[in-house]
């Protein structure tokens, strides 16, 4: 990875003119879009509207049917180790958390590090101890996923992606399953990552965290990015009817 | 009674043979049974059609017609012998790869049902992370999945215990043939015979039954 070592201004990641269908539908269509490093960019839009579909295509947990995707300087890998590498530099914190069931807090947080990175299990450990610690979890370290509550499980996650050292996380609604009272102990810790520089894509229905931590804002609909700019703007004159009528509808109540 | 007591180190050897029948055969089709259930998952179509081509050929043939294939048709015809001079060691290894290559099938349907019950997000968690397909198989998903078929792995076992009597159609002098013979042998304690015989597999049956559901309650994986 030298060669993207001084790549400057170049953006971390690049889509161009990306398409991807499920069967008939066309959920991402010719979408062009460069996330810069240390950027955080917020992509929000009605359901449907295939916010999911773009994040998933980024570390090719969806494969795209058109279009290319260019991560640090590097054209996705179809397949195989490549494919692997690629993933383990970037990290993925889903709706659902998906910790693995059947192992303790600390050992989601070691596996990848140990079995990947084939970092020592003492170094693991002790690296993985210091993030629980950063997402506030600590304690929590020898329980099994099923004994955290939905906050704690999802912080969990966030630490078991931040263990990879990953060069961009992305978030894949990560608040949405849960309690309206764990929510906050989640976008708390994603602000941290954001102000220590973490390149991030979010997305995500809480408008709070989106004006607060990011730098952009991606509006989606219908497969398409309908706009994108700064949330100050973006929150106060949405240039676009379906970006006004969306936010008419979300931040009214 | 007295022709059960006075046989019983033979009824005894008998049931040592078909114990080791059944673990030998048993970790072979639980291996074998993971590694073609691997394969009907993998993302290879070749490895895929060829799992599911063996599976459906060998559950549906009858054990009877395998085991006799191997004794004839690999033994015989074939002349694969695993020793020279000790005949008995011959058939009882021939029975191994009968045995084994059967319950694998089952082994395989029972596993990749398990695999079935892993939410998909596991293994999208799994690749996530940079863990490779076989990486994810086997840190992730197996290790799940195998735990929610300890209860139905156990039956399969139990029914290999079972199955390693039709070793006899090979000459194998397991459980089931000594109990022939002893017929022949003692003609007017037949029902005795029997009895005891039928009591040995319980013997051997039911404590793997309980460990089994012992074992599927502690391991279970909560969500």
């Amino acid at each position: 990875m030298t060669m993207t070592e001084n790549s400057g201004g170049a953006p971390l990641v690049r889509l161009e003119g990306v398409n991807k269908h499920f069967g008939p539908l066309h959920v991402l269509r010719d979408i062009d879009l460069s996330v810069g490093r240390g950027e955080v960019v917020v992509v929000i839009g009605p359901s449907g509207s295939g916010k999911s579909t773009l994040c998933r295509v980024i570390n090719r947990l969806e494969t795209i049917d058109g279009g290319s995707i260019v991560f640090d300087g590097q054209e996705l890998p179809a397949e195989g180790r490549a494919l692997a590498r690629l993933r383990s530099e970037v990290g993925m914190v889903f709706q659902s958390f998906n910790l693995f069931s059947h192992k303790t807090i600390l050992e989601n947080v070691t596996l990848g590090p140990v079995r990947v990175r084939k970092v020592s299990r003492q170094q693991a450990e002790q690296r993985g101890m210091e993030l629980l610690e950063r997402v506030g979890i600590a304690s929590q370290a020898d329980k099994y996923p099923a004994q955290l509550s939905g906050g704690q499980q999802q912080r969990a996650a966030i630490a078991r992606a931040l263990a990879m050292d990953p060069k961009m996380i992305l978030f894949d609604e990560p608040t949405s399953a849960l309690d309206p009272e764990m929510v906050q102990e989640v976008l708390d810790v994603m602000t941290g990552l954001a102000r220590d520089g973490m390149t991030m894509m979010v997305v995500t229905h809480e408008m709070g965290f989106a004006r607060r931590a990011a730098n952009r804002v991606v509006f989606m609909a219908d497969g398409q990015i309908v706009e994108e700019g700064e949330p100050s703007e973006f929150f106060t004159q949405p240039s676009t009817e379906r970006a006004r009528d969306f936010l008419s509808k979300i931040l009214t109540h | 009674m007295e022709a059960v007591v006075d046989e019983l180190p033979v009824i005894l050897g008998a049931f040592w043979l078909t114990v080791k029948l059944t673990v030998v055969s048993g970790v072979i089709s639980l291996v074998w049974g993971i590694v073609l259930a691997a394969m009907r998952v993998s993302p290879l179509p070749v490895l895929r059609g060829a799992g599911a081509v063996y599976v459906s050929v060998l559950r549906n043939t009858p054990l009877t017609l395998i085991i006799v294939f191997c004794g004839l048709g690999l033994g015989t015809v074939m002349n694969v012998q695993f020793s020279r001079d000790d005949l008995s060691l011959n058939s009882f290894w021939l029975s191994i790869i009968g045995l084994s290559a059967y319950t694998s099938a089952f082994v395989c349907e029972v596993v990749r049902s398990g695999i079935n019950t892993v939410p998909l997000g596991q293994a999208e968690a799994a690749r996530a992370i940079g863990l490779t397909f076989l990486q994810t198989l086997r840190l992730v998903i197996l290790p799940q999945a195998v735990r929610t078929v300890i209860a139905p792995l156990g039956t399969l076992l139990n029914a290999l215990v079972k199955n390693t009597t039709v070793a006899a159609a090979i000459g194998v002098m397991e459980a089931a043939l000594r109990m022939k013979n002893l017929f022949d042998a003692h003609g007017d304690a037949i029902i005795p015979i029997f009895l005891g015989f039928a009591a040995g597999f319980v013997v051997l049956t039911l404590p793997m039954n309980l460990l089994a559901g012992r074992l599927a309650r502690r391991l279970a994986v909560v969500r």
